[in-house]
């Protein structure tokens, strides 16, 4: 391989002694500038989408500052905007939705790479990666006709009789609500933590896992104190990825979260989500205090997943890197 | 009192296996749940007119979505025409030409777009495209998902072009080809496949999304001639159609809704049997 790379590399310096004008007739400069144009504008494209969002931003900032974020009273006629029940209802389902999916998919994914034959395991991941390619509008559909009814005449019954008097389960329940979108969220996330933590569970070496095998563990146990701990900051990973995934979500959300901006402490209260009602209130928006106040709320939105994804890519990276480490 | 032990382990053991059995058979029902719910009701709603007719006016029964349909395929024509070239070539000078430095800000930017919330790219496309022109345009909504396919497209390029195999490169540069005919005639027809099932798949990801176009190309319930008029498209019909009050609506977001998924499964199979059929590549 070496010797290879160096006769690719002694190509180099003859390419270069040739004039620039004869480099051009050949065509590789001529290639190399204009694919680096079309790489160059996706960093454009990236800088301007940035900058777009904290210009058009600035007149909340200037006016409410730190307030914006603290403040519950949404009111375009007194031109008084806090995000507070926005970015509450954001936090609130995205919770629900991870507290459901989380162990569901970690557990499918434990399947998928600890016990399922290879064939199997495949055959299931290609139905799953179609699961993730269902668009959120669907999932929105199927949860104003089919999740909202069973909320309110299964699961609210089921919970708010024998815990009623717990805060989370108190009150009335309109089937739309914190808990419904939760719900739809979870379904929706849980296609990619199956798929990026059975990755990172393949990704752990063969030798780990006979080891544990060796020393008298039984096949749970090998799996549960062993490969998922070796896997922990991958798994993490997936996690945050389905985070970002779940604060983003628009259209699902939307359609099923009532559109209500209060503060409730019950799940089966309506409420509202920062992508909610930068989608319910943009076009409607009169005046450039409103609308910027929405779009501060896109910024928002940006900056948490900014995080959340730089964060989940860096686990994820880490993990593999040592499974080829330890393994190789 | 030992073997006691031993067997209660090795019940925790099948117990707790049943159970990641029993969490992966549910995730996977729930798609053919979806499926099965969706073709049930989507079959009995869907009829020709649903293909040919305009939207009756609000209130009246009957009518269809043909400008919906004509109005995505627009979209995502004027879509791709944008997002493909860009990460195609964009790909291509990851994949060959570039040096360390430059290259490794296009990616961060790529999987930095890759990860920006959908309503979030509306936003931008609005301030963009829409303010300037004070218009709603299928101009607008396809550069909003044009986009979204940009990052997709542009790792996937560069992922299938950097797995060809290095013997071909120097076979090809040993007969004394320039790089870029190299490049041209060599390397990309050896990734194609990968690269069609990628761009195949950045389509079937932007077919089905609502929120940036909610705002930029917004929706209309006649014929939009041209590309500057506001424009409808399928998914946001589903959307404004399931959260009416009218029953004749559900019936047509349910049809719309079958026609939109059943469009989308088909261009991920496509894209995977394409795929499954060529050489062995890396997964993106």
């Amino acid at each position: 391989v070496a010797t290879t790379t160096t006769a690719l590399k002694g190509a180099g310096p003859v390419t270069g002694s040739r004039s620039f004008f004869s480099r051009l007739r050949d065509g590789d400069e001529i290639a190399r500038l204009v694919t680096l144009l079309f790489a160059a504008t996706v960093v454009l494209i990236t800088a301007a989408l940035v900058w777009e969002l904290w210009v058009n931003s600035a007149l909340p900032r200037q006016k409410f500052g730190f307030h914006f974020f603290v403040t519950s009273v949404w009111d375009p006629i007194v031109d008084q905007f806090g995000a507070l029940p926005f970015i509450y209802g954001t936090m609130v389902t995205s919770a629900v939705a991870l507290l459901i999916a989380v162990p569901l998919g970690i557990g499918a994914a434990i399947f998928l790479a600890e016990l399922a034959p290879p064939r199997v395991s495949d055959t299931l991941q290609f139905f799953i990666d179609l699961l993730a390619a269902v668009p959120s509008v669907i999932y929105g559909l199927l949860g104003v006709f089919i999740v909202v009814p069973v909320m309110r005449t299964v699961i609210y019954p089921a919970l708010n009789k024998p815990f009623g008097y717990l805060p989370i389960f108190k009150g009335p329940s309109y089937g739309v609500g914190f808990m419904t979108a939760g719900i739809v969220l979870a379904i929706m996330v849980i296609p990619y933590i199956i798929s990026v933590s059975r990755e990172v569970l393949l990704s752990v070496p063969r030798d780990q896992r006979e080891a544990a095998l060796a020393l008298g563990s039984t096949r749970w146990e090998s799996t549960w104190k062993v490969v998922v701990p070796f896997a922990k900051t991958g798994i993490m990973g997936s996690i945050f990825l389905a985070l970002a995934r779940a604060l983003g979500e628009t259209m699902a959300v939307t359609m099923v979260i009532g559109n209500t901006p209060k503060i409730a402490a019950s799940l089966f209260a309506p409420g509202y989500s920062i992508a909610a009602v930068i989608a319910n209130e943009f076009t409607e928006a009169t005046g450039d205090l409103y609308l910027q106040s929405l779009i501060a709320l896109g910024l928002v939105l940006f900056l948490l997943t900014f995080i959340l994804n730089g964060l989940a890519r860096i686990l994820i990276v880490v993990t593999t890197q040592k499974g080829s480490e330890v393994g190789g | 009192m030992s073997s006691g032990r031993l067997r209660w382990r090795k019940f925790v053991s099948n117990f707790m296996l049943a159970m990641t059995g029993v969490c992966a058979l549910v995730s996977v029902l729930v798609l053919f749940f979806i499926l099965g719910y969706l073709l049930f009701n989507g079959g009995t709603s869907i009829n020709w007119d649903f293909f040919t007719k305009l939207p009756k006016p609000v209130g009246e029964a009957g009518g269809g979505m043909a400008n919906a349909i004509v109005g995505s395929g627009k979209i995502l024509l004027l879509a791709s025409l944008m997002g493909v070239p860009i990460g195609f070539l964009g790909g291509i000078y990851l994949a060959e030409f570039s040096g360390k430095g430059m290259a490794s800000v296009v990616r961060y930017a790529a999987d930095l777009l890759n990860g920006v919330p959908s309503i979030v790219i509306g936003i931008f496309a609005y301030s963009l495209v829409v303010l300037p022109f004070k218009h709603f345009s299928a101009y607008a909504g396809a550069f909003a998902l044009g986009i979204m396919m940009i990052p997709i497209t542009l790792r996937s390029t560069e992922e299938f072009l950097k797995s060809v195999p290095r013997m071909l490169r120097e076979g090809a540069m040993a007969l004394g080809a320039s790089k870029w005919k190299t490049i041209a005639s060599v390397i990309v027809p050896a990734a194609y496949r990968g690269i069609m099932t990628a761009i195949l798949l950045a389509l079937a990801r932007v077919a089905g999304e609502t929120a940036p176009l909610l705002f930029t190309a917004f929706g209309n319930r006649f014929e939009s001639h041209g590309w500057s008029q506001p424009t409808a498209t399928l998914p946001v019909m589903i959307y404004t159609y399931a959260v009416s009050p009218y029953d004749d609506w559900h019936r047509q977001a349910w049809a719309a809704g079958l026609v939109l998924l059943g469009l989308v499964l088909i261009i991920n199979i496509l894209a995977r049997t394409i795929l499954s059929r060529g050489i062995a590549v890396p997964r993106s």
